[in-house]
């Protein structure tokens, strides 16, 4: 019998293809599981809407849900109730774990130029805040570059959006 | 201006031609931009762009019962609404690449924000998603702007370009939105250059961008 639990148990095995650290659960993208009658409705957020990866996070949560017997339909949400405020405390552990600085907080407004040029951003291997923004954008479209001149190492930095 | 008012659609599509247009454009700097950072930083709008123009046709796909691959590359180039502005092509020359930047993206700000307080809900709530996307590509071309005017030759070069495209800056944007942008930039407002004519730019730009879908009609990507 599947329940909503299970579904969420599945879902928490399926990695991000780009940040496989992190499951589509840490992401905070499955925004709602619905079970009724073997049928699984699973509604899924984006995370930036030019993600190459978004197909493929939406294929693999319907074989994961297949997985458990059930019929799967994904629908995405196209809408802005995804932040990065939304990724778990769970999944900024991993992040840094794996040398990705987690977003920081979205704050009231929206992110401005001179608050990533501040130091405040730690960064994931030292802990140091000596830290500067080298390139607003990075190899995704999820991701800023920084460089740390503590241990004087390039990093990548989520963005927060 | 026709004199029959455009449709959701109409105004869906001249959207997404844009951010798809402006896209291509932007992704010409891959491999080639003046240094790493930006090749990186314009192919990462460019991706952006093109996510974005890909929300917005799935939108009016579901409208007009079509796909929005059909939408972005079945069209003959006169059916695109784009507006010159994103037409053009600049590479190698940074200063009018910096100053399109600049104003395109301050007009689609402005446009955004907008689009935010639609009636039409799926169209609002894409617009909330675009924009916190979008703050990253303004805040880039401001940073440049300043960047190129905080010198002399930089910004003769830049203010020139800005001149030059202005027209066609406005040609983005309908009625009050226009002030709105002139009161942003800090120019007076000039007779725009309209969407609807194209430029001898997107007959190319159009070629290639097609090129690979014309070349297997009916292929699943």
């Amino acid at each position: 019998m599947v329940t909503e639990a299970r579904v969420w148990e599945a879902l928490a095995e399926v990695a991000d293809p780009e940040i496989p650290v992190v499951s589509v659960v840490d992401l905070g993208v499955v925004r709602d599981v619905e079970v009724e009658d073997g049928h699984v409705r699973v509604a899924f957020t984006p995370t930036f809407l030019g993600c190459p990866a978004l197909e493929l996070m939406r294929e693999r949560m319907a074989d994961a849900v297949r997985g458990l017997g059930a019929e799967p339909r994904v629908d995405v949400v196209m809408d802005d109730s995804w932040s990065t405020d939304r990724i778990t405390p769970a999944g900024h552990e991993k992040l840094r774990e794996a040398g990705f600085a987690p977003p920081a907080p979205r704050g009231a407004g929206a992110p401005q130029l001179v608050q990533l040029q501040r130091g405040t951003f730690r960064c994931p291997y030292c802990a140091s805040t000596d830290t500067r923004l080298e390139n607003i954008f990075g190899p995704t479209p999820c991701r800023s570059i920084r460089y740390c001149a503590s241990c004087r190492q390039p990093f990548e930095q989520f963005k927060t959006i | 201006m026709s004199a029959q008012a455009p449709s959701r659609t109409d105004l869906l599509l001249a959207i997404a031609d844009d951010e798809l247009v402006v896209g291509w454009r932007n992704s010409e700097w891959t491999g080639i931009a003046p240094f790493l950072e930006e090749d990186v930083a314009f192919s990462s709008i460019a991706q952006g762009e093109i996510g974005h123009a890909r929300a917005f046709y799935e939108l009016a796909a579901t409208e007009l019962g079509t796909t929005a691959d059909a939408l972005a590359f079945d069209r003959r180039p006169d059916e695109y609404r784009c507006a010159p502005l994103v037409e053009l092509r600049f590479v190698p020359d940074w200063a009018r690449t910096i100053a399109r930047h600049y104003l395109y993206e301050t007009a689609d700000a402005i446009r955004i924000a907008g689009l935010k307080e639609s009636e039409w809900d799926e169209l609002a709530g894409l617009a909330a998603k675009v924009e916190r996307e979008e703050v990253y590509h303004l805040m880039h071309a401001q940073m440049w702007a300043d960047r190129l005017a905080a010198s002399t030759d930089g910004r003769r070069r830049f203010d020139e370009a800005v001149t030059e495209l202005w027209p066609y800056a406005l040609g983005l944007l309908e009625g009050e939105e226009r002030e709105r942008l002139a009161e942003t930039v800090g120019r007076e407002p000039v007779d725009a250059v309209e969407r609807g004519a194209h430029t001898d730019e997107l007959v190319p730009l159009w070629d290639e961008m097609t090129m690979v879908r014309r070349s297997a009609p009916g292929a699943e990507w």
